[in-house]
């Protein structure tokens, strides 16, 4: 570990990163996607053809056609609409939950890691807690004590996923505090959070930049799944998972909202994954927690 | 040994306290009262009244903790507040339900992820490593209940070979029901597998053993399964506790999917009903399920790598 620490606090600031990624086809191809993604989330109410609210009983349950790509779910919404401006649902949360766990986790971890001895041993012991119980499972609980919605989604993700930051950000500043200009900081009288904010931090911002990468696909997962089991984002918002969950209403008669979100789900990890692997691949094949 | 499991099993204590304690807490910073919830808000002064008696909602908090925490651990969960039936008799309904899932997927899981990771690792870099990789990538990109809804699509409505709800009457039946959900679970399963015995089977098979094994001209296949793969499979057993962890929190997802009778259904039914108990009770077994396969894992460490319990 710490070696990664050591090695990342310099490749990351070389540009490493990048070059590497352009000379990995599947990292290219991942990155192509996530860009893909990222425009239809910013322009998705411009870009879709019909009001994805708008319900016509006319219409309801059609295959694909030339005025409804993707066909219409059974209320008679445009599925292409829908699943379009669901991108804005799933990014919104799975960017927004991972970054705040990161916030937390990088703090929480950076006065576990400089004070050590009880603030250490809370911390630790806590996220040790955290981290026992699978993401989803943690989510679910979370769910259950806030109530179903957007902002839930938010909040159970970001819990699921601090601790993994706090136990990185943890051993990284380990490693710094040894360093002798920590040291030299302390003796020109620097109080501790200031050196934290202004030492610890761009040294340890390397692996933990890698981390959010790779824990974005998870936050997308776990999203769809809330979402899914009815306890994220609510009807009639659209956002992948509960397009799934309102599909499976009618399969027999309609299986393509569900299809139709579903792969958008897949395409979206997938192409988080594909980054998220080249960069641990090229960092630290045991980032992979 | 014999210490470190006293050590191990005796740390399960603080822990089962802290996770009740965190389960009480959280549902207690539920906004809105759990009483006007379940009545309705047009619930008259008297009725919500009675009702906060009879779950205790009206004693002080430190006495409502210590009967939680009481009845927790004796195993009883009292009444459902939406339907009055015995909480203990839904969750013995509906266990079986949820183990008999997480067991058999983790079987397939093992059984397609082992031999898969294996063939990868010793074709390094060729189509077998190529086709295993492009696995475990779609592995951990499909979500699990999306790969249920396609076999769903696939097996239950065009080929009608599996029942498409329920958890099945009698054992054929069940076994029946059981097919499609567990394999859900155990592909996306196998790609978690198939990937850690891979890389273990390519650390091992740069050993300095390895290479002796080879060098006194000891067959190809006799090095793989005798000298590598038996010491490949060592993180691969130890992450048994977490696949199984995570494919117990899938059957939350594909439980709703194929509308199997178990736990996840009870407890996701229990949070959309508001049914204050029931969602306790959901949430305390779940918490003890992960306590219990955290111990049997970490016992499990132990027996198979004894330097483990020295620390």
């Amino acid at each position: 570990m710490s070696d990664l620490a050591e090695r990342l606090g310099t490749d990351a600031r070389r540009g490493v990163i990048a070059s590497y990624i352009a000379g990995n086809t599947l990292a290219a191809i991942g990155m192509l996607l996530i860009l893909v993604l990222t425009v239809l989330a910013l322009g998705g109410p411009w870009l879709v053809t019909h009001d994805p609210l708008e319900q016509s009983f006319l219409a309801a349950g059609q295959g694909s056609s030339a005025e409804h790509w993707f066909g219409t779910d059974s209320f008679g919404r445009d599925v292409f609409s829908r699943v379009l401006l669901g991108t804005r649902a799933s990014l919104a949360i799975g960017v927004t939950a991972p970054v705040l766990a990161a916030l937390f986790g990088t703090w929480g971890g950076m006065l576990a890691g400089y004070f050590g001895g009880w603030t250490d041993r809370l911390l630790s012991r806590f996220s040790d807690l955290l981290m026992s119980f699978p993401s989803l499972l943690l989510g679910v609980m979370i769910a259950a004590a806030l109530g179903p919605g957007f902002r839930t989604a938010i909040v159970a993700i970001a819990i699921a996923l601090f601790p993994r930051f706090l136990r990185l950000a943890r051993s990284a500043t380990q490693v710094v505090r040894r360093e002798p200009y920590i040291d030299a900081s302390i003796a020109s009288g620097r109080g501790p959070f200031a050196i934290m904010a202004r030492h610890v931090l761009p040294n340890i911002a390397g692996p933990l930049i890698v981390a959010l990468s790779l824990w974005i696909a998870t936050a997308i997962r776990l999203e769809a799944a809330l979402s899914f089991l009815g306890l994220g984002t609510q009807p009639p918002a659209p956002s992948w998972g509960n397009m799934i969950r309102e599909g499976m209403g009618d399969l027999v008669g309609d299986p393509w909202p569900a299809a139709f979100a579903g792969a958008a789900i897949t395409v979206a990890v997938l192409a988080f994954n594909m980054v998220g692997d080249a960069l641990r691949d090229l960092l630290d094949p045991e980032l992979d927690a | 040994m014999a210490g470190y499991v006293l050590r191990r099993g005796l740390e399960v204590i603080p822990t089962v306290l802290l996770v009740l304690t965190l389960v009480f807490l959280a549902l207690r910073i539920l906004p809105g009262d759990p009483a006007i919830a379940a009545l309705g808000e047009y619930a008259t002064p008297e009725a919500i009244a009675t009702f906060r008696q009879k779950l205790g909602l009206d004693q002080p908090l430190w006495m409502q903790y210590l009967s939680f925490v009481g009845h927790a651990l004796t195993g009883d969960f009292g009444v459902s507040m939406t339907n009055g039936t015995s909480i203990n008799a839904l969750l013995f309904g509906s266990l079986p339900y949820t183990i008999e899932l997480a067991l058999a997927a983790t079987l397939i899981g093992i059984a397609i992820g082992v031999p898969l990771g294996a063939w990868a690792a010793v074709r390094r870099n060729r189509a077998p490593d190529v086709v295993g990789r492009l696995f475990a990538l779609a592995g951990f990109s499909l979500p699990d209940f999306y790969v249920g809804v396609l076999l769903l699509m696939a097996f239950s409505l065009h080929l009608d070979w599996f029942p498409m709800l329920g958890g099945g009457e009698g054992f054929l039946d069940q076994l029946h029901h059981l097919v499609l959900p567990a394999v859900t679970l155990g592909v996306v399963m196998a790609a978690f597998v198939m990937r850690l015995t891979r890389t273990s089977l390519l650390e091992v098979l740069r050993r300095d053993y390895v290479r002796t094994a080879r060098g006194k001209g000891v067959p190809e296949r006799w090095v793989i399964f005798k000298h590598a793969l038996r010491n490949a499979l060592i993180p691969v057993t130890t992450g048994m506790g977490i696949y199984l962890l995570t494919t117990l929190s899938g059957t939350i997802t594909v439980e709703l999917v194929f509308s199997r009778p178990g736990l996840g259904q009870l407890l996701i039914g229990g949070i959309t009903a508001r049914d204050y108990t029931m969602v306790q009770a959901g949430l305390v077994v779940f918490a003890f399920f992960v306590v219990f396969v955290n111990l049997l894992t970490d016992l499990l460490c132990a027996a198979i790598d004894p330097r483990i319990a020295l620390r």
